[in-house]
């Protein structure tokens, strides 16, 4: 079976681990560690980017080398929206989620009339314009980006200046994100382009529209980069061209193929994974990326599915 | 409309197809009869392939016309002409190798919003019960060109193209898929490129002879064969 099937082992641990990430600002104030708050919403928009990016990538099958491009362009609508007095999450949000997927469909519309290696390179391609363009644009802050004055209201009494409260927002927008692709994935949308993934050519053979699929699940994936963008800059308070660069987008890739390509959770673990192993390791060294690279090489060899793959690889052996 | 119910159900005008400067559709044409069996034969390298492939859509023609019900769909889609009832299986077996036979039986049959009775329906149609949850990958050869021929048919259609169902089979399987294909041309038009002549003449409501990327002879089994054009270039006879 190939088709993405969710065990109750996986559901379970989930939910483990989501009890533990709802406990985990309690925990961190509690031992007055305040800043790992902070750390750990960084690290859930992360999950947030590389989950819409396993999207594409690990059930869509497209390597697309420019998602960060979407990210960047979440990040620049929230800031640019707020500076223009859309100070409500409610708007600048969905505002971001909407330019993110109206760029990803026009990228899309062009980039999957190719396949393989010149899919990746035109990618890269539209991404690195993008970075050039905000580079270049100084009315947005050029090479030093836009800074969001503060964080967006959120209302009901919710502040999210407060790292606790933000922290929060991020995990229901993480949780939402996986639920929802949870859903896609197991849809008859989900098998179809799981299908395409496994042989483009045959699904056309037996009717399905596969460049339609394709463009709307790099759609969809654009869209949640966006809300991902749209977090980033309230955590980080700027809107910067680095966050476009072609860096970060082969970082969103690695985090997928260190978690597991084609699996829900894949992009959620491997970017926790990554970003923690960078938190730890840069207190040791700077040459801390040494230490990323011989995981990453470690974990290709021996768990080709990622984290995620070695997760179920190590349950059925404890439990025969 | 009487009109069309009278036109035959796949209608090929003058399709040219060059790749370079090599002519691998030079003039094509060709009709199929509505409820027919008809055989393609035809020496490696005649175009017969390159012909599956502009019939179902996967290329297009430099020049001619492909017409199926009385309708032009020279331009069309390959996955629109598969919902208008067009659909082919592979010469080298083109399934997806890492799902359950149930699973490649059922996308197919997703596609046109089908549901689980009718993949049921397919798989014993095909003959491959004993394997549903079987990885397709698994299957044996025979079992693999079953399936291949199951997925096209899994798209309901009233043609069904199908591009060396024997290719590399034993007698046995090769029994196998005649009878197959004998009961599926009971319920739809098929057009079937084959290089076994005993399969082809045994089937076979009507054969086209393909030489060079042209049509050279057109019509009975019997006559096509003691066609003295067709001996000379294709049976090898003097």
């Amino acid at each position: 079976m190939s088709f993405y099937v969710e065990s109750r082992r996986r559901r379970y641990a989930a939910s483990v681990v989501l009890a533990g990430l709802a406990a985990f600002p309690l925990l961190a104030q509690a031992l007055d560690q305040g800043f790992y708050v902070s750390l750990m919403s960084r690290v859930l928009i992360y999950a947030l980017a590389a989950t819409s990016l396993n999207l594409v990538l690990g059930f869509g099958g497209m390597v697309s080398f420019g998602h960060a491009a979407f990210v960047g362009l979440g990040a620049y609508t929230v800031a640019l929206l707020t500076s223009a007095g859309a100070v409500s999450a409610w708007v600048a949000w969905p505002a971001a989620v909407a330019v993110s997927a109206l760029a990803a469909l026009f990228v899309g519309a062009v980039s999957l009339r190719t396949r393989g290696v010149y899919f990746i390179m035109i990618t890269l391609a539209f991404a690195q314009m993008l970075y050039y363009l905000i580079v270049s644009l100084k009315t947005w802050g050029g090479d030093d980006g836009l800074p969001l004055a503060a964080r967006n209201i959120l209302g009901a009494g919710i502040d999210l200046k407060d790292d606790a409260n933000f922290y929060y927002a991020v995990l229901a927008c993480l949780v939402a994100t996986l639920l929802l692709v949870g859903r896609l994935i197991r849809s008859r949308f989900g098998r179809v382009i799981q299908g395409i993934r496994e042989n483009e050519a045959r699904m056309e053979a037996i009717g399905y529209p596969v460049f339609g699929y394709k463009l709307a699940c790099f759609t969809i994936g654009g869209a949640l980069a966006g809300l991902a963008g749209a977090l980033l800059v309230n955590q980080t308070g700027l809107a910067s061209p680095n966050q476009m660069f072609w860096t970060q987008s082969g970082m969103l890739l690695v985090m997928v193929v260190l978690g597991g390509v084609g699996s829900l959770y894949g992009g959620a673990l491997g970017a926790a994974a990554l970003l923690i192993l960078e938190e730890v390791l840069s207190g040791y060294t700077i040459h801390w990326q040494l230490g990323v690279g011989a995981v990453l090489l470690t974990v290709v060899f021996l768990a080709p599915h990622g984290l995620a793959g070695l997760a179920t690889v190590v349950a059925r052996k404890r439990h025969g | 409309m009487a009109e069309h119910a009278q036109a035959p159900l796949l209608q090929l005008a003058g399709l040219v197809r060059h790749f370079g400067g090599v002519y691998a559709l030079n003039g094509v044409d060709l009709s199929v009869e509505r409820g027919e069996i008809h055989a393609l034969i035809g020496p490696n390298g005649a175009g017969k392939t390159t012909l599956i492939h502009h019939i179902s859509g996967a290329m297009h023609p430099d020049a001619g016309s492909v017409r199926f019900d009385g309708a032009d769909i020279t331009r069309m889609a390959m996955h629109t002409r598969v919902a208008h009832g067009l659909a082919r299986s592979y010469q080298i077996t083109n399934v997806f190798a890492r799902l359950t036979v149930f699973d490649n039986i059922a996308l197919a049959v997703e596609a046109r919003h089908g549901g689980g009775d009718e993949t049921q329906a397919v798989i014993e149609r095909i003959g491959l019960a004993g394997a549903t949850g079987v990885a397709a990958g698994a299957l044996s050869h025979g079992e693999q060109r079953q399936l291949e021929v199951g997925l096209a048919l899994a798209t309901a259609p009233r043609l069904l193209l199908l591009d060396e169902p024997l290719a590399g089979m034993g007698p046995e399987e090769s029994e196998r898929m005649i009878e197959l294909l004998d009961h599926l041309g009971r319920d739809m038009t098929l057009l079937l490129v084959e290089h076994d002549m005993d399969a082809v003449f045994r089937l076979a409501d009507r054969v086209s002879v393909l030489v060079a990327g042209k049509v050279i002879a057109s019509g009975l089994p019997d006559d096509v064969r003691a066609d003295a054009e067709v001996r000379r270039a294709y049976l090898g006879d003097t």
